[in-house]
């Protein structure tokens, strides 16, 4: 049984869907064709097939920026502790690990970097606005 | 220098620490093979031939004597003695353990150093002009804006599993010495009427498989909209880059295929959306980065006349650079001595380049992308004592420009994926040319070897271009002529494409045909100053192909008789 991670912990028994639809988008998919039905949903899938295809990242990203979605946002497939720093940082905030992965490997994976240099959904203002003047 | 701050350097001892996880869950058997592939290459780490392969990252090429001392040291304990500088501005370690490579790792933070993203599919190291910050014809210094793109670029989240590899190029002069012309973005500095400075954006160029030049999709970029547009440009490749086929996924192919004004509205398209965010830049990033490299504190000093002095005079001609700051000169240190593989630097020699650093031009030096070293900042009243150390080091040749200047890659004698060797086409080249009146006779002339398709000799821009194929498991090689990386030196025929002169040789046969090419541009040259890449222009390939394959009515003939075995 793969692991559900949310909001950095393991949940053990996964609810039931609540209320609200379940989508579920593919790399090739455009977020904007299901902006209108983000209000309503439970929560979003984004697949991720395949260990090195990265286009879920874009499309989490414009899901929270630029159609506002704030509710659960759920990578699936093929995901690794690997994925998940910069997964949390496009704004994804569940994840299903992919069967085999480390329980704790994983859980560690969102503390590999203290710090990103980019405006992410995580932290919008990027480092160099928060530096200061040398 | 830039000198990282905490946060920098928490950065890389934090991705030390990953990297080192990693290693240890693949050989626990908790990573597969090909998964550890995707992250072994983001750090720089490849198994080769024979055995790993270490691509250490040297931000746009700028390297101080200290960091320099550490490679000496690394190629000493973990390595056979020697490292080569890549076209990327980079050093490759060839004999590395795999387990040692964390360690390895671990060493390069303790001087401001990584291997990260130096490999995989993902944001490459920023390349630019070796000159960057000396030269006279600078509009900006672009290792500024090539360190404002590592940090941008560095574990970018939205950016990290593209399509394919991706290299941007900056150039912040009048002259293109970054060949910003064929990469997945060039940028090359320009001022508006205003004085105001910004970019004109260049999308998917690239050598490799398929050689393009890019296609210009901004003529001026304000320098406060560098990264949001660099986003867009990314953003709509990420999605939409060709993922089916590793040979068609570069950003070129999908210029390509949507047509680089379709291209451009999209970009433009998601930008609309970026602009003014967050992620534009602030003039106060720009101080700070600007204030945190190091900065050489020139004396008050007048140009220098040389009179003649044999060998001194041939090495200041072909060595000695201009600088913007008087009684001061940029020199390069040939790593092109006939003999040694090109790029190749063995531990003692670092040492010694490290003690000239801080002899003769405050302690900091650069990797050109043609896999030599420069030393920015000397002073020229010592140039002929750096003259003398540099020969007996074996590191003035005095052939930059010149045909012995050979770019080559590593070749068949250490890549996996080569076709061909580079290394003994490069030194029988070297060999037949080794003469140095009948060089400077030649004059200049770019002379580029490629071991396959791949490209990193760069050999589509050489003037002469070779590229190692493989023919029913052997090794032959195909010759272009008529490529070109740029404007580098001086106006002139702009960055192209060489074009295949025939059928492909032995590589015994390579030091005649490039013979040929050579008495073919001698013959034809108006004068001295017509240089080969003029005189192709004018003349085109017809009058080459025909010195090496016979005319036209001789080439037909041949075609209709059996092909002998």
């Amino acid at each position: 049984m793969a692991t559900l991670i949310k909001e950095r912990r393991v949940v053990a028994n996964p609810p039931s869907p609540d209320a609200g639809e379940v989508i579920r988008l593919e790399p090739a998919d455009d977020p904007a064709s299901v902006a209108d039905r983000l209000a309503g949903a439970a929560r979003v899938e984004v697949n991720f097939p395949k260990f090195g295809d990265g286009r879920g990242f874009s499309i989490a990203r414009l899901l929270r920026e630029r159609y506002g979605y704030k509710g659960e946002l759920r990578a699936v497939g093929q995901v690794a502790r690997d994925h998940l720093y910069y997964m949390e940082q496009c704004g994804f905030d569940a994840y299903l690990l992919r069967d085999g992965e480390d329980v704790a490997e994983a859980l560690a994976a969102f503390d590999d970097y203290s710090e990103a240099y980019q405006s992410t959904v995580a932290q919008p203002i990027p480092l160099f606005r928060r530096r200061g003047t040398p | 220098m830039y000198l990282y701050d905490e946060i920098d350097q928490r950065m890389v001892d934090e991705r030390v620490a990953q990297f080192r996880g990693q290693t240890r869950r693949f050989l626990e058997g908790k990573l597969s093979e090909e998964e550890f592939r995707a992250l072994r290459l983001r750090n720089g780490l490849y198994i080769q031939r024979y055995a790993p392969m270490l691509r250490i990252a040297i931000p746009y090429g700028l390297l101080s004597s200290r960091q320099l001392r550490k490679f000496a040291d690394i190629t000493r304990r973990y390595d056979r003695g020697y490292g080569h500088f890549s076209t990327r501005q980079n050093l490759q370690l060839n004999w590395p353990k795999l387990q040692e490579v964390p360690d390895i790792l671990a060493e390069l933070a303790s001087v401001q150093m990584h291997a990260i993203q130096t490999s995989g599919n993902c944001v490459r190291n920023t390349t630019t002009d070796h000159f960057a910050g000396v030269a006279a014809d600078e509009i900006v210094d672009s290792f500024v804006w090539c360190e404002l793109i590592r940090q941008w670029s560095t574990f970018n989240p939205e950016f990290t599993f593209l399509p394919r590899k991706f290299k941007i190029a900056v150039n912040g002069a009048v002259h293109d010495r970054a060949a910003v012309a064929v990469h997945d973005i060039g940028l090359h500095a320009v001022k508006n009427e205003q004085g105001e400075v910004g970019f004109k954006v260049l999308v998917g160029g690239g050598l490799g498989r398929t050689p393009m030049i890019g296609a210009e999709i901004r003529s001026f970029l304000p320098w406060r909209h560098l990264l949001t547009y660099l986003d867009a440009i990314l953003r709509v490749y990420n999605r939409y880059g060709r993922r089916d086929n590793i040979h068609k996924a570069r950003i070129k192919i999908l210029v390509k295929e949507r047509g680089a004004e379709k291209f451009r509205q999209e970009v433009e398209a998601e930008w609309a959306h970026l602009k003014d965010g967050p992620a534009t830049v602030i003039e106060e990033e720009v101080k700070r980065i600007a204030s945190r490299f190091t900065r050489p504190k020139y004396e008050k000093l007048r140009d220098i006349e040389f009179p003649y002095a044999v060998g001194f005079s041939e090495w200041k001609k072909r060595n000695v650079h201009k600088h913007k700051v008087p009684g001061y000169a940029a020199v390069t240190l040939s790593l092109k001595k006939t003999g040694v593989p090109p790029g190749d630097v063995t531990s003692d020699q670092m040492d010694a380049i490290a003690d000239l650093a801080e002899r003769y031009s405050f302690g900091e030096l650069r990797v050109s992308h043609e896999q030599n070293l420069i030393l920015a900042d000397v002073r020229q009243a010592d140039l002929e004592a750096l003259w003398k150390q540099a020969r007996a080091l074996g590191l003035a040749t005095p052939n930059i420009g010149l045909i012995t200047n050979i770019i080559a890659c590593p070749g068949g004698d250490f890549c996996a994926l080569a076709n061909a060797k580079s290394i003994p086409v490069a030194q029988a080249l070297q060999e037949r040319f080794d003469d140095l009146d009948y060089q400077h006779d030649i004059g200049e002339i770019d002379l580029n070897i490629s071991g396959c398709m791949n490209a990193c000799g760069h050999h589509h821009v050489g003037h002469i271009g070779i590229l190692g194929v493989d023919k029913n498991g052997e090794e032959w090689y195909q010759i272009e002529v008529g490529g070109n990386q740029g404007n580098t030196h001086r106006s002139g025929p702009g960055a192209g494409l060489g074009k295949v002169l025939g059928p492909s040789f032995a590589r015994a046969e390579v030091p005649d045909v490039v013979e040929k090419l050579i008495q073919t541009y001698i013959e034809n040259r108006d004068s001295e100053a017509e240089r080969f890449i003029e005189v192709v222009h004018r003349i085109g390939i017809e009058p080459f192909k025909t010195a090496v394959y016979g005319n036209a009515d001789q080439r037909a003939a041949r075609r209709r008789e059996p092909a002998v075995a």
